[in-house]
């Protein structure tokens, strides 16, 4: 094990990045995620790669899309107006199959918004997000050290699976500072070369060609399926989330990302006022863990959404839950961190306490 | 009696037909982009990157690796690839809606960056693909689907002069404007796409050659009647000439 660093958000995903194998980097500035790139332009000249900051986030998506082609690891991130902006180049690499790992560090919608904390991107990033139909492995990080790990493991879940993956944070995650162990440098030269597909050259092999296109409906068609398929396997293998003292808990909060660190305060202190809450967070928001929530709604009081935007996760749960348990919601919208005991508050209301 | 091959299909070309209308240009164009690939030597080490348009289907017709862009990005495509490959040879073709209308950053920013990639840039004064609107490169007067009446300065701004354009960045190291309506405008326009595609080799930076074509379907005349227009119209319009030239000759 390494040693332990005290690290901001932004910069962890940044290096863990490195250390995953990523020698390439493309970007555009918007805040709340600016540290992420800034760090970047200083640290991938040290390992050999590159950074280059583009003309828009249109160009920036296609940047990767290019890069992705060639089978080499691959990273952008940005702002949620960015992301929107993405979203067509998003949707070519999900139908082209190209691994890479987007990050988007959630402010304040819809609109130009502003550039608080905000979960209001849960939609775009669990349902597709621009056009077609296709998922992106969506992974939501609930402290700094989570945060790398889970940037470590995106590079392999994008190999693993051909598919961009997606990390979605926001601005408490990304300008918090804690202390965290970086995993090792992966060799270079074990990395995944995808020489069945990428675009390298054809020297000495049949050309490869790299599209997110047929004109024929039913070869189309088949792409589709195949990306049906690995959305199954995904499904399959891939579910991850965190229990947090449900064993004998009556109320279940779910909650995913910065308001799940804040739920942890609130068991804890309705727990001193003898009420039997547990936390359940998804860890993956795409594939969402709908059974293992299920078992746990059965017989519960009260299943408690807890988010920082107007219910998107919310319908998720409540597919989960079915009519296991009543389930109600609190949020807080454009950009406002709820508090644990404004939290607990609404609980308590909820319970009739 | 013997026979000496003189002529043969590019390596670089696959077998495939090509999509394109009679009398269209873009299949001289193709042809001569393999040559010089050919030329070059450098097919095994070329990554083509088709653009949105007619040309969408210039992946099956590039006998090298090669991908779709979304249309108008393929500059960020190829500078993507190039700079996770920079022992690779990256191509964009791209016509003028892809690259003049919703490409006009990405062609820009690329050429200012002097990425070390080659751009064929096709320009035919429409949209062919979709049926024939006005492209940015239509001239005055010029009727197409969505300008009925002829192309208005004042409704639709003036025709677009993309090579004038590109000519004041930086990190263009060649950049010529040629046509392809007769014999000698196809070897000019081949030793233009050579060098170009040299700009790359050599290391020096962005190569572009704009290439005036024809569109005899969705211009309503002949291919015959295509090749003078494109005299007679497109050349004062766009003028012809090498604007940058970093290359130099063989010697």
């Amino acid at each position: 094990m390494g040693e332990r660093v005290l690290v901001k958000g932004t910069e962890a995903i940044g290096e863990a990045a490195v250390r995953a194998g990523c020698r390439l980097f493309f970007g555009y500035p918007i805040t709340p995620q600016n540290e992420l790139p800034e760090y970047m332009s200083k640290r991938m000249p040290e390992v050999n790669g590159t950074f280059l900051q583009t003309e828009s986030e249109v160009s920036t998506i296609n940047m990767v899309y290019g890069a992705a082609c060639t089978g080499m690891r691959v990273m952008t991130s940005t702002s949620s107006p960015g992301f929107s902006l993405m979203q067509e180049g998003v949707s070519y690499m999900a139908c082209a199959q190209l691994p890479a790992v987007l990050v988007n560090v959630v402010r304040g919608g819809p609109g130009l918004g502003d550039i608080q904390p905000s979960q209001g991107d849960y939609w775009q990033a669990t349902k597709g997000g621009g056009h077609g139909d296709y998922k992106l492995i969506v992974l939501a990080p609930s402290t700094v050290q989570e945060a790398v790990d889970l940037t470590y493991l995106a590079f392999d879940l994008a190999d693993e699976y051909r598919s961009p993956v997606l990390i979605i944070a926001d601005g408490v995650i990304g300008q918090m500072m804690e202390p965290v162990t970086f995993p090792e440098f992966r060799d270079l030269n074990t990395l995944p070369k995808h020489e069945d597909w990428s675009l390298t050259g054809a020297n000495g092999r049949e050309k490869h060609i790299v599209v997110s296109f047929d004109i024929d409906p039913y070869v189309l068609e088949k792409m589709n399926l195949e990306l049906v398929e690995k959305f199954k396997k995904i499904e399959a293998k891939e579910k991850r989330w965190e229990e947090y003292k449900l064993e004998d808990a009556d109320v279940v909060i779910t909650a995913f990302g910065t308001v799940a660190r804040i739920a942890k305060s609130v068991v804890e202190q309705a727990r001193k006022e003898g009420i039997k809450v547990g936390l359940f967070r998804p860890i993956t928001l795409w594939p969402f863990a709908y059974e293992r929530l299920e078992e746990i709604s059965k017989g519960k009081k009260l299943i408690f959404d807890v988010e920082m935007n107007m219910g998107q996760m919310l319908e998720d749960v409540k597919l989960a839950v079915k009519d296991h348990a009543p389930v109600e919601y609190y949020g807080r919208l454009g950009g406002v961190v709820p508090t644990p005991d404004e939290i607990l508050n609404v609980l308590k209301s909820k319970l009739g306490r | 009696m013997a026979f000496e091959l003189i002529l043969k299909r590019p390596e670089s070309l696959t077998q495939k037909e090509f999509t394109y209308c009679p009398g269209c240009t873009h299949g001289i164009i193709h042809r001569l982009v393999a040559e010089v690939i050919d030329e070059l030597g450098i097919r095994e080490k070329t990554l083509a990157v088709a653009p949105i348009g007619c040309s969408v289907f210039a992946y099956h017709f590039f006998n090298t690796d090669a991908t779709v862009a979304a249309h108008g990005r393929a500059p960020a495509v190829a500078t993507g690839m190039k700079r996770a490959r920079p022992d690779l040879y990256v191509f964009t073709y791209q016509g003028d809606g892809d690259l003049a209308a919703i490409g006009t950053a990405e062609i820009v920013h690329a050429a200012n960056r002097g990425e070390k990639i080659t751009t064929i840039f096709v320009n035919n004064a429409i949209y062919g693909m979709t049926g024939g609107q006005m492209a940015p490169t239509t001239l005055l007067g010029m009727k197409t689907t969505t300008t009925p009446y002829g192309r208005s300065a004042a409704n639709d701004g003036h025709p677009l002069h993309v090579a004038e354009i590109i000519k004041e960045a930086r990190g263009v190291a060649f950049l010529a404007r040629t046509k392809v309506n007769t014999p000698q405008d196809v070897q000019k326009t081949k030793k233009a796409i050579k060098k170009a595609f040299l700009a790359q080799v050599k290391g020096l930076g962005f190569g572009m050659v704009e290439v005036l074509s024809t569109c005899p379907t969705n211009w309503g005349i002949d291919p015959v009647s295509a090749l003078k227009w494109l005299e007679e119209h497109m050349v004062p319009e766009y003028p012809l000439g090498t604007f940058i030239d970093k290359v130099g000759d063989e010697k």
